[in-house]
C-alpha cells in the first residue's frame, strides 16, 4: 500500500509527530534493502532511535534462533559497536559473524535476571555512542518498554529486543501492548530448493505484526547473507502453498 | 627451629625443635637465621599489594597471615571462590604458597584458613561458626601455655569449650579465652586496622553528626570526588580503582570498591560509579567518616586529538565501567575466535575494551545461532556410516528429515586430552518438514567403535 501524499494529511502527521515527542531527534532509518519490505515501513526502513521487538514463531519463541540472526543482520548493516545483553548463554558468536556482525563489534553483557537486563539495555541506550543495543528478554511491561523507547529516542540508538520465553505457551505474552514502534515475528520456512541433495539458503516468514503509523504485513524472505542483507526469493511465483500454510498456523 | 619448608617437614623436622636436634636428623641441613623484622616488612609489602589488587581493607596478621575484608570487592573478581582461587594461584606464581578462607568473622577465617583450607575454603554465610567448632584448640589463637593446659584437661576441639558454661571457664582461664571464643563465633566484632601505604592518594571527611540518608551520602561522595580529582591532577595521574571506606559510629567499617577500565579523573563519571553502589552500604546508626582513596593510579596520557579523516570512535569506557561494576567484570566480554574446530572451544573471551583483533572465524561452514550448553542425545533412524538420519526424536517430538547436509568431520584434539586421541564427531545440518534447521552430530565415524559411541546428539539450532 502506498502512503497517500495528501498535503493536509502530511501536515497533520507532522503535528502529531511533534506532539508525540518534543525532543526526538531526526534519527533516520536503516532500510532492509528489499524494496517490498521498505515500501511498507513508515520512513522506508527500520527507524533508528526507537524500540523494536522481535520474536520467533512456533518453537522459535523458545530458542529465538531466527530472531537473533534477523537482529544480527540489522546490526551488521549499522556502523559501530553493538551491546548484546543476555540472560542465557546459548548464543553462538560464529553465527553472528556469518551474518556480517564482526566479533570485534559486539560487547556481550551477561546478567543474572530480567530486571538487570532491562537496566543494562537502558544504560546502553543512554550512552549514545553505540550503533545498536540488543537485549534478550521474556517479559516486557508497558512501563519498561516506555522507558526503553524514551531512552532510544533521546540518544538515537535503536533498541532491538529479542523476546524469548521459557515455554512456547508463554509466547501469548507477545500480544500484550507495549511502547515498541514495530513488532516482528520471524519463523523458519523450508530452505531454498537445490538441484542436488542438501540444505539451501534458509528462508524465513517475516511478519510485521505491529507498526506505529504503518500497517501489518508479511513476507517470505531469504535469510541474512554475509553482509546481513535479506533478499526476496527468486522463485516466489512457484513456491509450494503448503509451506506458507504451516508458517501461518504455527505462528498464530 | 621457627619455620621449615615442605622438604624439611618430609625429613621429619618440626617447628619447635632445637637446631642441634635438626642437624642430627638431616646431615648438611641449611639453616638460616630468623629475621623477624624482615618478615614483618615483607608481610606489610604483601598487604599493600593485596590492597591494590583485591580488597580495600587489608591488614598484616603477623607472623604469617593477612586479613582482609572482601565485602564490596568480590564482584570485580567473579565471586568469592573465583577470587580466592585466583589469589592463591597468583601468590604461587610469586613463590608464596598460601591457603585462604572466607568466613563470617576474622577468628573463624583465621582458623579455617590454617586448618581446613586446601588451598581454599569458602564457608557459606552463617555456617562458619559451626565449621570452626569442629577444629582443634590450636586454631583459637590462644597463648601456647593455655592451649596445653586445656588439652591436659581433656578439651580437644573448640566445640568442647563452647558446650561448657562460659562463666566458670572465664573464672578459671581468664578473659582471653572468652574473647577468642566470641571472636571465632562472630559474636564479638574485631576491627581490622587497614594498611595505608604513604604514597596512596586519599581524601577523608569526618562528620560531627553521623550521616545515614542515601542522598546525604551521595552529596558528600560528590565533594570527596572533587577533592580526589584535584589531588590526582596535581600528580598528573588518573584513578584505575577507587575505594570508598565508610566508618560507622558502631566501629564497623563498610567498604565499596569500583574499578575502571582506563585511568580517569572525570568528576562526573567517578561520582556516578560510586553513587551506583550506595545501596550496598548499610549505614546502621550512621557514618561518621568517609574516606575516598585511589589505590591504583596510572599516568594519564595526553588528550586524544580529533582526526579530520577518520570518523570519531565513540568512547565506551564510561559505559563499560558502569556495567562492569554492576554485573561483574566476568559478565562483560567480547567474543574472539580461537584456533579450534570443536564448537565449544571455538569462542574465546576478551576484555570489552581490548584492542580489536581483526580476525574472524575461518571456514564458511554454516554455524547455528544457538548452541546448546551441553549436547542433547536424540533417537535416530540412520544408515551408517555416512548418511544423515531419516528421522529423529528430540525432547519427545519426532521429526522427519526432509533435507540434510554433511558430514562435517571434527577430530578430537589429542594434544589436550588422551581420551580425544581417536575421537571424531560427524556434524550434519538437517531440516525437518516444517523448515526448522538443526545441527546434529554422531559421536564416532560410523565404522570404528574406538572413535566414539555412535550415538547421535543435537548440538545447535539454526535460524
Amino acid at each position: 500500500m502506498a502512503i497517500p501524499s495528501n498535503p493536509t494529511i502530511s501536515a497533520l502527521r507532522d503535528r502529531i509527530a511533534r506532539l508525540e515527542s518534543s525532543d526526538r531527534r531526526a534519527c533516520g532509518v536503516v532500510p532492509f534493502g528489499v524494496e517490498a519490505v521498505d515500501r511498507r515501513l513508515p520512513g522506508g526502513g527500520l527507524a533508528l532511535g526507537a524500540l523494536h521487538e522481535m520474536a520467533g514463531g512456533g518453537n522459535g519463541a523458545v530458542h529465538g534462533a531466527a530472531a537473533a540472526l534477523f537482529v544480527a543482520g540489522i546490526a551488521a548493516r549499522l556502523d559501530g559497536p553493538v551491546l548484546w545483553c543476555l540472560t542465557r548463554r546459548d548464543l553462538f558468536a560464529p553465527a553472528l559473524s556469518q551474518a556480517g556482525l564482526h566479533p570485534d563489534r559486539v560487547i556481550y553483557v551477561e546478567t543474572g535476571d530480567e530486571a538487570a537486563v532491562l537496566a543494562t539495555i537502558e544504560e546502553g541506550l543512554r550512552h549514545g555512542g553505540l550503533a545498536a543495543v540488543v537485549g534478550e528478554v521474556a517479559r516486557l511491561s508497558m512501563v519498561a518498554s516506555r522507558r526503553l523507547q524514551l531512552a532510544a529516542e533521546t540518544s538515537g540508538t535503536p533498541c532491538l529486543l529479542i523476546r524469548r520465553w521459557r515455554r512456547a505457551a508463554e509466547a501469548a505474552d507477545f500480544g500484550q501492548p507495549s511502547a515498541a514502534v514495530t513488532r516482528w515475528r520471524v519463523s523458519a520456512l523450508p530452505s531454498a530448493p537445490l538441484p542436488v541433495p542438501g540444505v539451501g539458503r534458509p528462508r524465513w516468514l517475516v511478519e510485521l505484526i505491529r507498526a506505529r503509523a504503518g500497517e501489518c504485513a508479511d513476507w517470505d524472505l531469504e535469510a541474512c547473507d554475509e553482509q546481513g542483507r535479506l533478499a526476496l526469493p527468486a522463485d516466489l511465483a512457484d513456491r509450494s502453498g503448503s509451506a506458507r500454510g504451516w508458517g501461518r498456523g504455527a505462528a498464530a | 627451629m621457627l619455620a621449615a619448608d615442605h622438604a624439611a617437614c618430609a625429613a621429619g623436622i618440626r617447628v619447635g625443635m632445637t637446631a642441634t636436634q635438626a642437624q642430627v636428623l638431616v646431615p648438611g641441613l641449611v639453616l638460616n637465621d630468623a629475621q623477624p623484622e624482615g618478615d614483618r616488612d615483607a608481610l606489610e609489602r604483601l598487604a599493600v599489594w593485596m590492597l591494590r589488587r583485591y580488597a580495600p581493607i587489608v591488614a598484616a596478621d603477623p607472623p604469617d597471615g593477612l586479613v582482609m575484608d572482601t565485602t564490596g570487592a568480590d564482584h570485580l573478581h567473579g565471586g568469592d571462590a573465583a577470587m580466592l582461587a585466583g589469589m592463591v594461584e597468583r601468590l604461587a606464581e610469586a613463590g608464596v604458597s598460601a591457603r585462604a578462607a572466607i568466613a563470617d568473622s576474622w577468628g573463624a577465617a583465621h582458623a579455617l584458613a590454617r586448618h581446613v583450607a586446601c588451598p581454599i575454603h569458602v564457608s557459606s554465610p552463617g555456617e562458619s561458626a559451626r565449621e570452626a567448632a569442629a577444629l582443634p584448640l590450636v586454631a583459637l589463637r590462644l597463648p601456647a601455655a593455655l592451649t596445653t593446659t586445656l588439652g591436659t584437661l581433656g578439651f580437644e576441639r573448640i566445640g568442647d569449650l563452647l558446650a561448657k558454661p562460659r562463666a566458670p571457664l572465664i573464672l578459671r582461664f581468664g578473659p582471653e579465652l572468652d574473647r577468642r571464643l566470641d571472636q571465632a563465633t562472630g559474636r564479638m566484632s574485631e576491627p581490622i586496622n587497614p594498611v595505608r601505604p604513604p604514597e596512596m592518594i586519599e581524601v577523608r571527611r569526618a562528620f560531627a553528626e553521623p550521616i545515614a540518608a542515601p542522598e546525604t551520602i551521595a552529596r558528600y561522595i560528590g565533594k570527596l570526588v572533587v577533592r580526589l580529582c584535584e589531588a590526582l591532577e596535581t600528580k598528573g595521574t588518573g584513578a584505575r580503582r577507587l575505594d570508598l571506606i565508610c566508618a560507622r559510629v558502631d566501629n564497623h567499617v563498610q567498604a565499596v570498591r569500583v574499578g575502571l577500565a582506563r585511568p580517569s579523573r572525570d568528576v562526573r563519571r567517578l561520582t556516578r560509579l560510586l553513587c551506583d553502589k550506595i545501596e550496598t552500604i548499610e549505614p546502621g546508626f550512621g557514618i561518621d567518616m568517609l574516606t575516598l582513596a585511589a589505590p591504583i593510579v596510572a599516568p594519564m596520557g595526553p588528550g586524544q586529538t580529533v582526526s579530520l579523516i577518520d570518523p570519531a570512535t565513540p568512547d565506551l569506557s564510561g559505559l563499560v565501567d558502569l556495567l562492569a561494576n554492576r554485573v561483574g567484570a566476568h559478565g562483560l566480554y567480547r567474543a574472539t575466535p580461537l584456533q579450534s574446530d570443536v564448537p565449544e572451544r571455538a569462542v574465546g573471551r576478551l576484555a570489552p575494551l581490548a584492542p580489536a583483533c581483526g580476525t574472524d572465524w575461518t571456514g564458511r561452514w554454516p554455524r547455528p545461532s544457538r548452541l546448546l550448553t551441553s549436547p542433547e542425545m536424540i533417537q535416530t533412524v540412520a544408515l551408517l556410516p555416512d548418511h544423515p538420519p531419516v528421522a529423529f526424536t528430540w525432547r519427545g517430538v519426532r521429526r522427519r528429515v526432509a533435507r540434510a547436509d554433511g558430514p562435517e568431520r571434527v577430530f578430537g584434539e589429542w594434544w589436550r586430552r588422551d581420551a580425544e586421541l581417536e575421537a571424531v564427531r560427524d556434524y550434519f545440518v538437517v531440516e525437518d518438514d516444517a523448515g526448522e534447521r538443526f545441527w546434529i552430530y554422531r559421536a564416532g565415524d560410523g565404522e570404528d567403535p574406538a572413535t566414539g559411541s555412535h550415538r547421535w546428539f543435537l548440538h545447535g539450532l539454526f535460524a
